[in-house]
């Protein structure tokens, strides 16, 4: 009950400040643009979000919410590049082990007390914990911090961890190896501070409205699960002058057809683009129709293992298989979202990549299905050879299922091979891949920092992620050395050719993201592959 | 007639506890878990969360101490899928809105489907019963999914009269909406069965009795014919009842209400076993109770039934 009374007068301040804001505004924008009197955002996010917590946000949807109501080390601009947030920059040392941060003296919490590096050390230290229990733990190992093993599998004490304040400005951070991304890696919401008193005081509810206290552009006004999440400036913000959106709201609407109604309804200022409409909505409405990469890759998973079948084993038919699906078909005509077609499992988009000259690449799809046919004729299997019957597993989803059919169809074209569809619902989806009781499996990717490893480390023997059963020692060895590579781009093109020869997954496509943005939105920043938006950076221009 | 209650109620314990059981057996049977995420959680991890809710006790335990925890300190438990929330959290805040949306939706279906029932019947094959009967048989064919699109389209895109979604703590011109959209395939049963059988009791002999009698018809239809052809639709609407008011999914997912409806699929898929389970004891609990509730109308309506 005491809940509901919150929220309920959550909402009057909201609307009562909302007014006040919009009088208080008739400056002007970056570039000196007329800014529109009614200064806020609102967007559609698909589902409730699992957690708000910068420790524990797991998905794509709460780390946006995370970069608003917090701040980490570093933040990111239109393009996606490093800029100072909390810290005004970093020194590394000659080994490139220790990473030296100097934090802005005049960062505050939304409560007025000074953000300092002891917040980060108690935030790092939480989110590593296992008592805390965090599924993004793994984060803070993928991070390389001193002695992170050992406290995440909980042998050392959390205060062991390589992260110390040395005093309330300067912060510490001591690697175990070095990692030449480190610095990109602390724009993730996992890496932002919270204050310790405030999460002690609440315990799990300190995510509440009312209760949580953060250092970002925003602080939390509003919250009805499975409704709406209301965000309102933050006046304690360190920069709040040049803060120009007064309130951002979260709409959680399920369904995209019916976002788009209410986004054409002018009820939203964004929202995704439901599959295979951006063609007509790009032609109806040329201003708000946007298409930008996505880092993720979509590819299938092969189950070259001995649970899968004998000529999944057998890499001329895997080469086949790869040679006969036409890319171009699946994205222009299938998808026509503006993806692009993937012969690598590392996206083209992704920072300091350039995607390596693969033979299957450079060949026409003629070239392309003459070859396959070959391989696979030599192998024994199709048209003239033995009928194969091959089945790819997919987790429920209208476009999983169109893409299937296509390759589905492609392979039985090309070289006489028969595909059955399974699908499934997503936890017994995972459950079934993640046991290799699968031949050929649909798969996703996306980044977690900006850099070729996060897609290429899922391929290595012990990854726990490497669903395809794939052991390369050659692999291994060029991943493990491009983590201390002084210039790891040739070996991330000489790994991705090992994928290309051994061929353990299918590149499909490279993901873009669709969808709708109100012309009178400024500052969406349309370069940052990530789609890593800070509401602080948007404003709203007057209509002329 | 007390006696029959409270037996009735003493049986509802049983029942509860037999569905608590097969929800318990059908959600371990089901693969995967609640915090199987595409990412393999490391163990030690897994082996953490686990332990803070108790999953890795033997099923049996798990049970037991759920059945404890509800009885005893009417806890219903964590929700896995959202940690800042209890189970009693998600019904406290979701089921005012769907026993709101539900309750509207529940008045509407029922005046409007014994009115047209009771018109269709009454003008027996004229053209106001072939309306009536087409209306219904439409707002049957219409399920609400295709139903709820088709209404934003037009109240929201095109004549900009009401809000696509959201409730906003239930004010009038968000529960439009998701009322239209919910009632109307009841309000189609409702007059159907009515239609049905009021016409059987208007053919039967003390109807000609009251007609010989000189009897004006709307007295005949309300004084003589209103109860018994209610009680078929009586029996119909004690179900529906408790379907309305604890939500619709579509309803939910649709206009971003916020209910409990949704969490009906949703924790479902999530593997979310606490609110599986409490949102199921609410359903079943509020099913038995509105049962006995019709059972007793019954007895109120019909004199020939004695408890």
């Amino acid at each position: 009950m005491t809940l509901r009374t919150q929220l309920l007068a959550g909402a009057a301040l909201a609307a009562l400040a909302g007014q006040a804001f919009a009088e208080a505004h008739t400056m002007t924008g970056p570039n000196g643009e007329t800014l529109a009197e009614n200064q806020t955002f609102t967007y559609r996010v698909l589902d409730e979000f699992p957690s708000i917590d910068p420790g524990l946000i797991e998905d794509v949807e709460g780390s946006h919410i995370g970069r608003n109501l917090f701040e980490g080390l570093m933040g990111q601009d239109d393009k996606g590049d490093l800029v100072p947030a909390v810290a005004t920059g970093y020194e590394v040392s000659d080994d490139g082990l220790t990473y030296t941060f100097t934090l802005r003296p005049e960062a505050t919490w939304s409560n007025g007390d000074p953000v300092v590096a002891g917040d980060f050390v108690y935030a790092w230290q939480r989110a590593a914990d296992p008592e805390t229990a965090s599924p993004y733990q793994w984060y803070m190992g993928l991070m390389n911090l001193a002695n992170v093993e050992g406290v995440m599998d909980g042998s050392m004490d959390p205060s062991e961890l390589g992260v110390e304040a040395t005093d309330d400005q300067t912060l510490t951070v001591t690697l175990a190896e070095p990692l030449p991304y480190f610095a990109q890696m602390v724009t993730h919401t996992t890496t932002f501070p919270v204050l310790q008193s405030n999460v002690e005081e609440f315990g799990d509810d300190w995510t509440q409205p009312g209760n949580m206290i953060g250092n970002g552009a925003y602080v939390l006004s509003e919250r009805v699960p499975q409704e709406r999440l209301v965000m309102t400036k933050n006046e304690n913000y360190w920069d709040a002058e040049n803060v120009i959106i007064e309130q951002v709201t979260a709409l959680i609407i399920n369904d995209e057809n019916q976002a788009l109604t209410r986004y054409l309804a002018g009820e939203l200022d964004q929202t995704d683009i439901p599959a295979g409409q951006f063609p007509r909505l790009e032609e109806e409405y040329p201003d708000q129709a946007v298409s930008v990469p996505n880092l993720c890759s979509y590819y299938y998973n092969v189950n070259v293992t001995d649970s899968g079948v004998e000529a999944l084993q057998n890499v001329d038919v895997r080469r086949a298989l790869n040679l006969a699906i036409d890319r171009d078909i699946i994205v222009d005509n299938v998808l026509a979202g503006g993806q692009r077609p993937a012969y690598t499992l590392t996206n083209w988009a992704t920072a300091g990549f350039e995607v390596p000259s693969v033979p299957i690449a450079e060949m026409t799809q003629q070239e392309r299905n003459a070859m396959a046919q070959e391989l696979m004729a030599g192998a024994g299997y199709g048209t003239d050879g033995e009928p194969l019957t091959l089945e790819i597993l997919y987790n429920t989803s209208e476009s999983h299922q169109s893409v299937a059919v296509a390759i589905g169809q492609m392979w039985k074209q090309t070289l006489g091979i028969e595909t059955t569809l399974a699908n499934q619902e997503w936890q017994t989806f995972l459950e079934a891949r993640g046991a290799k009781d699968y031949e050929l499996a649909r798969a996703g990717w996306c980044a977690d920092y900006n850099e070729a490893s996060s897609f290429l480390d899922i391929m290595q023997s012990d990854s726990g992620y490497n669903d395809s059963g794939f052991t390369n020692p050659d692999f291994d060895t060029l991943m493990f050395d491009a983590r201390t590579a002084e210039t790891p781009l040739p070996l991330y093109q000489e790994a991705e050719q090992i994928i290309a020869t051994e061929v353990p997954i299918l590149p499909i496509y490279h993901y873009a993201t669709t969808f709708m943005l109100n012309d009178s939105i400024e500052g969406w920043p349309l370069e940052n592959a990530q789609d890593n938006w800070y509401a602080k950076d948007l404003y709203r221009v007057a209509a002329e | 007639m007390f006696a029959y209650i409270v037996r009735r109620l003493a049986v509802a314990i049983p029942t509860l506890l037999i569905l608590v059981v097969i929800s318990f057996v059908l959600m371990f049977a089901a693969p995967g878990g609640p915090f199987n995420g595409e990412r393999p959680l490391p163990p030690q991890v897994l082996a953490n969360i686990e332990a803070r809710y108790g999953l890795d006790q033997p099923y049996w335990k798990q049970m037991a101490d759920y059945v404890w925890n509800v009885v005893v300190h009417f806890d219903f438990g964590p929700s896995f899928q959202y940690r800042d929330r209890t189970v009693t959290d998600i019904i406290v805040q979701g089921f005012p809105v769907t026993l709101t949306y539900g309750f509207w939706s529940f008045v509407v279906a029922l005046v409007a489907g014994v009115s047209l029932g009771v018109a269709a019947a009454v003008r027996h094959n004229t053209w106001l019963d072939y309306l009536a009967v087409g209306i219904s048989i439409g707002a049957q064919v219409l399920p609400n999914f295709v139903m709820a699109p088709i209404l934003v389209l037009v109240f929201t895109l095109w004549l900009g009269w009401l809000p696509g979604g959201g409730w906003y703590g239930g004010q009038w011109e968000y529960v439009v909406l998701p009322v239209i959209a919910l009632s109307t395939s009841y309000m189609a049963s409702i007059a159907r069965i009515t239609r049905s059988s009021m016409l059987e009791v208007l053919n039967s002999g003390f109807i000609r009795t009251a007609r010989a009698k000189g009897l004006p018809t709307w007295r005949i239809i309300w004084k003589h014919a209103m109860k018994p052809a209610f009680l078929p639709v009586l029996s119909y609407l004690g179900p529906a009842f408790v379907f309305m008011i604890t939500g619709s999914v579509v309803i939910d997912l649709f206009f971003s209400t916020g209910g409990i409806g949704q969490f009906f699929v949703n924790s479902a898929f999530n593997r979310d076993y606490a609110v599986i389970m409490g949102i199921t004891i609410l359903v079943g609990a509020l099913t038995i109770l509105f049962n006995l509730v019709v059972d007793i109308l019954y007895a109120w309506i019909d004199p020939k039934i004695r408890y």
